[in-house]
């Protein structure tokens, strides 16, 4: 955990050490917790029998095809114990150490289509990030510029049609955004392909328009919320000072408020970076963008149970990384944080 | 006694769910009535001019919601020969907004057509007197009153509006009035003009209007709606108008219902880790920091497949389509719920580390007085503000995830109207020449509505309620 601490800078390579090691150790229960929930969902709630049925239609299907199914997945296996096995392999031939553990080495195993599920993620997650790293950041420089504005034009028309515009945009479905973006950009202006994607710099043209609508869609809260922390901070002693000193309003926003405002901006976002792997669900479907949100839509439509248990233990992992990163930043941010 | 009424009134789970909720929130009202330093920060709410317009706009919906809440199974027409007690009731359920919009629901055309039209999108081939044509041919419903609807079509909906105008206003009036009434007999009059006028009170003013332009709009909807298909028709024909009503009720059930799962969840936990603090915060905390590293779209995704595989091993446990859907949506409600509630159980833990550190609670703890009647004295009274905020935060947020887990195909069942179904099936009609739009255009007009309404009260209550935007407004 970050904390703060005045200590002689000679101990600081250390210390980083020590905290990786302990927040690894802190991480690891939470992988564990979040393996036992997926392997509950998946194979304790419903036997891999009712997967079978299910994937198979319900009528007429043969006790061996069932069987059949299931040894072609590898879940002809007992689930967390093995009698009839000696000694280690009690534990290890089982649907849970092969399927459920094997995941912290990994392994993913196969999807329906046969496929590595591990290659898979790895050649999707480019153009996942394709998209969603560059609607992270020019999103997050739009929200905070659009605050600072408001907040420079607080308590005028500017500022309060600024918030109602936000309350708005908030209020419609991302849904929206993406069938109006599409209709009328591609499809009326004919100024970008509908969807599709392709490699190289050719790449540029398709990613325009989702990246654009990835921008606006999340405008609306972003900026309202950035807006609120920046008029937190505009009335606190310091700022009253910095203005006293003759600095101008603008000077007074970016030097002081932004930089203090720095240790929350961080908070909301530095966690979901590694999150930008996972790309999004909804733009990726509807563009036709050959990523990892578009493989968990397809998954979860084809009923792929391998694919969706491993989005969510990758998922999860990613969300401990960003935890990491996030305390990281705050000593980029603020020097009185030490890791330790 | 049922065979009497003609019907036998039939409860669905969230029905009956809906129901406990709405006399648990009259109870809260009538306790925070009783109590004045609790009636008194929702009178700045009530002060606020967009909070209750927002308010009066949810109303209407809530209301909608609620007729269609009340279900009911019809009775057959007696078969011949049949003994004269037995009775039978339709599988089918109806509820009573479906009865007060007949024969909306029943009147299907064979596929698109454009909002208040009176000829189908698509041509067909049709047999005349010189041979077969391909033209628009007419709609069984959609002003099947008018014998020639080139000539007659705009006098006749203009003469509509203006009936529907007429008895909007007429009706928005009356109900002014009836609140007027209420209100003090004595006055009742002089009271309703001076809410019209705007003299004193600037909130009340801006619901009475919002009252008469709803009324108005209802007014003219509802008379149009007679003859026409005001909002046009579906590619299975039915009636767009009708789907957006039904999906009212989807929305409101998932919007209120998860709350009711979200609410014990994350008041029990995050109290008890930020009261009792050692290995019980340790546990609670990791409880939450697990289930919030999963992704909330994928674990969604995962309980929703799951659900669907126990519903497909087990399609004797559902006696009708209507209960089978009616089960998932109860339990999506119920996986939102457990996805949701790590906020708030955050939130409360942190406040009630705040609390228990005061002097009051810990004199209260040299005392002797036991942990549970602490908690319910002094740190859940002291907690509520943040319970109620968001409570009401949450429903926007909830309303526009149903859209998306619809359209990822973990949403309610496809049989279910909802706004996400309905966005689902028309999304494609956009690439079509020329373009359906109107079912996709309704349903996002009367999302947006509904959330904009459920955001803007949401501000109101916490500008309200929360104490830190209590003393800025001071200041």
């Amino acid at each position: 955990m970050a904390g703060m601490a005045t200590q002689g800078d000679g101990e600081r390579g250390g210390g980083v050490i020590n905290y990786m090691i302990r927040r690894v150790l802190y991480a690891l229960p939470i992988l564990i917790g979040v393996n036992l929930i997926t392997f509950a969902l998946f194979f304790v709630v419903n036997t891999p029998e009712d997967m079978a049925r299910m994937q198979l239609g319900m009528k007429r299907v043969t006790p061996e095809a069932i069987e059949r199914w299931k040894a072609e997945r590898g879940y002809d296996k007992p689930l967390v114990f093995d009698a009839s096995k000696q000694g280690v392999h009690t534990l290890t031939e089982t649907i849970f150490f092969e399927k459920s553990a094997a995941m912290f080495a990994l392994d993913f195993g196969q999807a329906d289509d046969g496929r590595d599920i591990a290659s898979e993620i790895a050649k999707r997650a480019g153009p996942s990030l394709a998209i969603a790293l560059p609607v992270f950041v020019v999103g997050l420089m739009t929200m905070v510029s659009v605050a600072l504005l408001m907040v420079f034009f607080r308590a005028t028309y500017v500022d309060a049609g600024g918030v109602v515009l936000c309350v708005a945009l908030m209020s419609i479905s991302a849904l929206f955004y993406i069938i109006a973006g599409q209709w009328l950009v591609a499809k009326v202006w004919r100024l970008v392909p509908i969807s599709g994607f392709a490699d190289g710099g050719d790449a540029l043209r398709f990613l325009l328009l989702p990246v654009l609508i990835g921008v606006i869609s999340g405008i609306g809260s972003g900026a309202r919320w950035y807006r609120t922390l920046f008029l937190e901070e505009i009335n606190r002693e310091y700022v009253r000072t910095a203005r006293a000193k003759g600095l101008s309003e603008l000077q007074v926003l970016f030097r002081h408020v932004l930089r203090n405002g720095l240790i929350p901006i961080l908070t909301a976002s530095v966690a979901a970076i590694p999150l930008l792997f996972m790309g999004s669900l909804l733009t990726e479907s509807f563009f036709g963008i050959p990523g990892l949100g578009s493989y968990t839509i397809d998954a979860i439509n084809h009923q792929d149970f391998a694919v969706v248990r491993s989005m969510v233990f990758l998922g999860s992992a990613l969300y401990i990384v960003g935890l990491v990163l996030t305390d990281i930043s705050y000593t980029w941010a603020d020097p009185r944080v030490r890791l330790e | 006694m049922s065979a009497f009424l003609g019907f036998k009134p039939a409860l669905l789970w969230t029905d009956a769910l809906l129901l406990l909720l709405v006399v648990a929130v009259l109870l809260v009202v009538r306790h925070i009535r009783r109590h004045e330093h609790l009636a008194a920060p929702w009178r700045k709410v009530a002060l606020s001019r967009a909070g209750m317009v927002s308010a009066t706009v949810l109303m209407v919906f809530a209301t909608i919601g609620l007729l269609d809440s009340m279900h009911y199974r019809p009775e057959l027409p007696r078969e011949p020969g049949a003994p004269a007690g037995a009775v039978r009731y339709a599988v089918e359920m109806r509820s009573l907004l479906d009865h007060l919009l007949d024969p909306l629901p029943v009147q299907v055309e064979t596929s698109y057509s454009a909002p208040l039209a009176t000829q189908a999108f698509n041509k067909t081939s049709m047999e005349s007197d010189s041979g077969t044509v391909r033209d628009y041919p007419r709609l069984k419903f959609g002003g099947a009153h008018l014998s020639d609807s080139n000539t007659q079509w705009a006098t006749d909906i203009s003469a509509r509006v203006l009936r529907g105008t007429l008895w909007g206003l007429a009706t928005g009036l009356a109900i002014l009035l009836f609140a007027a009434f209420v209100r003090g007999p004595a006055q009742a009059l002089s009271r309703l003009f001076r809410w019209l006028v705007g003299n004193g009170d600037d909130a009340v003013h801006c619901v009475a209007w919002t009252v008469l332009a709803l009324s108005v709009l209802g007014g003219a909807v509802a008379t149009l709606a007679q003859g026409y298909h005001v909002f046009g028709t579906d590619k299975v024909g039915q009636d767009v108008l009708y789907q957006i009503l039904k999906s009212i009720r989807t929305a409101l059930v998932i919007g209120t219902l998860t709350t009711l799962v979200t609410l014990p969840i994350g008041v029990v936990l995050g109290i008890a880790a930020g009261y009792f603090r050692g290995w019980i915060d340790d546990v609670i905390q990791y409880l939450y920091t697990t289930l919030n590293s999963i992704p909330g779209v994928l674990l969604i995704a995962a309980a929703v497949l799951m659900t669907q595989v126990f519903m497909d091993t087990h399609p004797e446990a559902f006696e009708t389509v209507t209960e089978r859907a009616d089960f998932r949506l109860l339990f999506l409600c119920l996986i939102l719920g457990i996805t949701s509630w790590t906020g708030l159980a955050r939130l409360l833990r942190g406040e009630t580390l705040k609390l228990r550190e005061l002097e009051y609670v810990q004199a209260a703890q040299a005392f002797g007085v036991s942990s549970a009647a602490i908690i319910g004295r002094h740190i859940v009274p002291n907690v509520m503000h943040i319970i109620l905020i968001s409570l009401v935060m949450d429903f926007s947020g909830l309303v526009l995830a149903e859209a998306v887990l619809s359209y990822v195909g973990v949403g309610v069942d496809p049989s279910m109207i909802s706004f996400g179904t309905m966005i689902n099936s028309a999304r494609l009609e956009m690439a079509r020449e020329p373009m359906v739009w109107w079912a996709l255009a309704a349903a996002f007009v009367v999302m947006f509505v509904l959330v904009l309404a459920a955001n803007l009260f949401a501000d109101a209550v916490r500008d309200a309620l929360d104490p830190r935007t209590r003393v800025r407004g001071v200041a």
